[in-house]
């Protein structure tokens, strides 16, 4: 057997594991996003400001820095939000994939890399969310909700802080 | 097209994942129609992976929990004890509370059903005295409260103002040792004077020991002391012993009872009508007559039985004579003076009597139990007495027709019961 045929017989199994890797990635963590929005305020309430969802599209959109990918992805987290919510299925999702879309477009041209930046990102993202959300509330189903700007912020704040921590993790688990 | 679609394919792709929600939104709001597929999709996939979290949660964390919580138990019972203890008073004051809110109520409703004009006012304090019985009021002169006014209760008197400050007023009890007003009895109209002991009951004074009082009788406020105005109620006799000269009547103050928190201060009193009181029981028990040993025999009139109610020997002997003056078509008190009398040696129960030739046995003949155990025409008629000649001084003028000779009745006929309805035979007529 030559060093040829040893690279055959052992690189596609490589490959095929890397592959399992990120379809694992690509829905474990959103599914643990999305979980984690639902069952953790059980027992920790004021963990209910966190928006996992949104930080792992962001994640995702400016790792990814494909605008299209982004737009599926974000999405597909949208759809699923508003499956388990009390809202016609379509809310989240378009507002994820604006942020998806938005962000990856971000990525392009910024070096996200650097956690200034990413910190920015997510402070903007989220406000940008939680406001077109609002807009959409109001505009599509004609509900009369409130929009918090001071509160808005501060979770912003929190949430781009807790983003900083996140895509780190989320950035070794990748390489790793 | 296709150059524009490869320039701008992120944005014609995001265009299209939009346009697509938007219109996916708009049919479940148009047709008020949910998605159900996309949900159940999403609620598969989500809630299989709670029910795991929570398992793991539940047998890791929530043994620790359990272990901690264990750990924390004793501080936690304490904790309760506490909450437990402060739970019992504050039941306490909420009780204390609801009781003053029903006494209020019925203030307010004994305010606007009263005809005097009243203002309600609650105890603030006690007075300093040793013995003495007052209390401050929170209704002073500023309210129109002046001193003399009385305080009652819609259960009874309370006391009178005795001091109106401003603000506050100084109100005699009832059980004050100075405190005097009239009342006057429910039954009997007994007129007397209420006055304090220093305790929890009353006399009520200068009620003659002839008069009658029963224990359990209301007195209530006559109106002579100018105070309380005639009608309220005072308190109902608990006790009631001959004095020297007066009665001691002891009587519980129905206005104390439970405690005085709530007042009325009467600013115009009106009087009222005393309660007509219902007539009392008797504390003995009245038995049904026995029956009769022969009820199975049919009943035998007799006519020449009195009735029941003629309980005494004058009332049968002018049964008697009645009878006897029927028979003979003679009425009694019509006769003019000359005219034939009845023929009263007819009468079996005098006649018998006169047999004997004793006048007492005149006034046993007519013995119930005589009466009962022989028939009337067996027994022996009483004689007649002969009249007196003191009998003509009070008899009737001399009529013009001849007189009548009219025996006197025997007796008993002289008993105050005998003749105080029906006419009487004449005691003597003089011809």
């Amino acid at each position: 057997m030559t060093e040829y045929s040893e690279q055959i017989l052992t690189s596609p199994p490589t490959k095929e594991k890397a592959e399992r890797i990120r379809l694992v990635w690509l829905i474990l963590i959103p599914l643990l996003a999305v979980l984690s929005q639902v069952y953790v305020p059980r027992f920790v309430p004021f963990l209910s400001y966190l928006e996992l969802p949104l930080l792992i599209t962001l994640h995702f959109a400016l790792s990814r820095r494909g605008p299209t990918a982004a737009v599926f992805y974000g999405m597909t987290i949208g759809l699923v939000q508003d499956s388990l919510s009390h809202q016609p299925i379509g809310m989240f999702g378009i507002v994820k994939t604006l942020v998806g879309y938005f962000a990856a477009s971000v990525s392009l041209r910024f070096d996200v890399e650097n956690p200034v930046v990413t910190f920015i990102l997510a402070y903007f993202f989220y406000f940008f969310h939680q406001f077109f959300y609002w807009v959409l509330a109001r505009a599509l189903l004609g509900e009369a909700m409130l929009f918090d700007v001071q509160q808005t912020l501060i979770f912003g704040l929190l949430n781009a802080i807790v983003a900083l921590a996140l895509f780190r993790v989320l950035d070794k688990l990748k390489v790793a | 097209m296709d150059f524009f679609l490869s320039r701008y394919r992120n944005l014609t792709v995001l265009v299209i994942v939009i346009v697509a929600q938007l219109v996916l939104i708009a049919y479940q709001v148009k047709t008020n129609h949910d998605v159900p597929l996309i949900r159940v999709w999403a609620v598969t996939a989500v809630t299989p992976v709670e029910q795991v979290l929570e398992v793991v949660r539940r047998y890791t964390w929530g043994f620790v929990e359990d272990y901690f919580v264990l750990l924390n138990v004793k501080g936690q019972n304490d904790r309760l004890k506490r909450e437990n203890g402060d739970l019992k008073l504050e039941n306490h004051y909420l009780k204390s509370e609801l009781s003053t809110a029903d006494r209020a109520r019925s203030l307010a409703v004994f305010q606007t059903h009263s005809q005097s004009k009243t203002v309600a006012a609650r105890v603030i304090g006690n007075g300093t005295g040793a013995n003495s019985k007052v209390v401050f009021v929170d209704r002073g002169s500023a309210s129109g409260v002046e001193s003399g006014m009385a305080v009652i209760t819609p259960d009874g008197i309370v006391g009178k103002v005795v001091d109106a400050y401003p603000t506050a007023s100084l109100v005699m009890l009832v059980a004050d040792p100075t405190f005097a007003a009239g009342v006057i009895s429910q039954k009997n109209h007994v007129h007397g004077t209420l006055k304090g002991q220093g305790h929890a009951e009353c006399l009520v004074d200068y009620v003659q020991n002839e008069e009658p009082v029963d224990v359990g009788e209301w007195f209530y406020t006559s109106g002579d002391d100018r105070i309380f105005p005639r009608g309220f109620p005072v308190g109902q006799v608990r006790a009631v012993r001959n004095g020297k000269v007066f009665k001691e009547i002891y009587i519980t103050p129905s206005g104390m009872q439970g405690g005085v928190d709530e007042v009325l201060v009467v600013l115009d009193g009106v009087h009222q009508e005393i309660p007509d009181g219902q007539a009392p029981s008797p504390d003995y028990k009245i038995l049904a007559l026995p029956s009769n040993p022969t009820a199975g025999a049919p009943a035998q009139p007799e006519p020449s039985t009195p009735p029941s109610f003629l309980a005494t020997d004058a009332d049968r002997l002018r049964q008697q004579y009645k009878q006897a003056g029927t028979e003979q078509n003679h009425v009694f008190g019509e006769g003019v003076p000359g005219s034939k009398p009845p023929d009263f040696t007819k009468i079996p129960g005098i006649r018998g009597s006169n047999t004997n030739g004793s006048p007492s046995a005149s006034a046993t003949a007519p013995n119930p139990g005589a009466t009962a155990g022989t028939p009337p025409s067996q027994q022996v008629p009483p004689k007649p007495p002969v009249a007196k000649p003191a009998d003509a001084a009070t008899a009737p003028a001399k009529p013009k027709a001849a007189p009548p000779r009219v025996q006197p009745p025997p007796a008993p006929v002289e008993s105050d019961d005998a003749g105080s309805e029906e006419p009487k035979p004449p005691a003597a007529t003089n011809p």
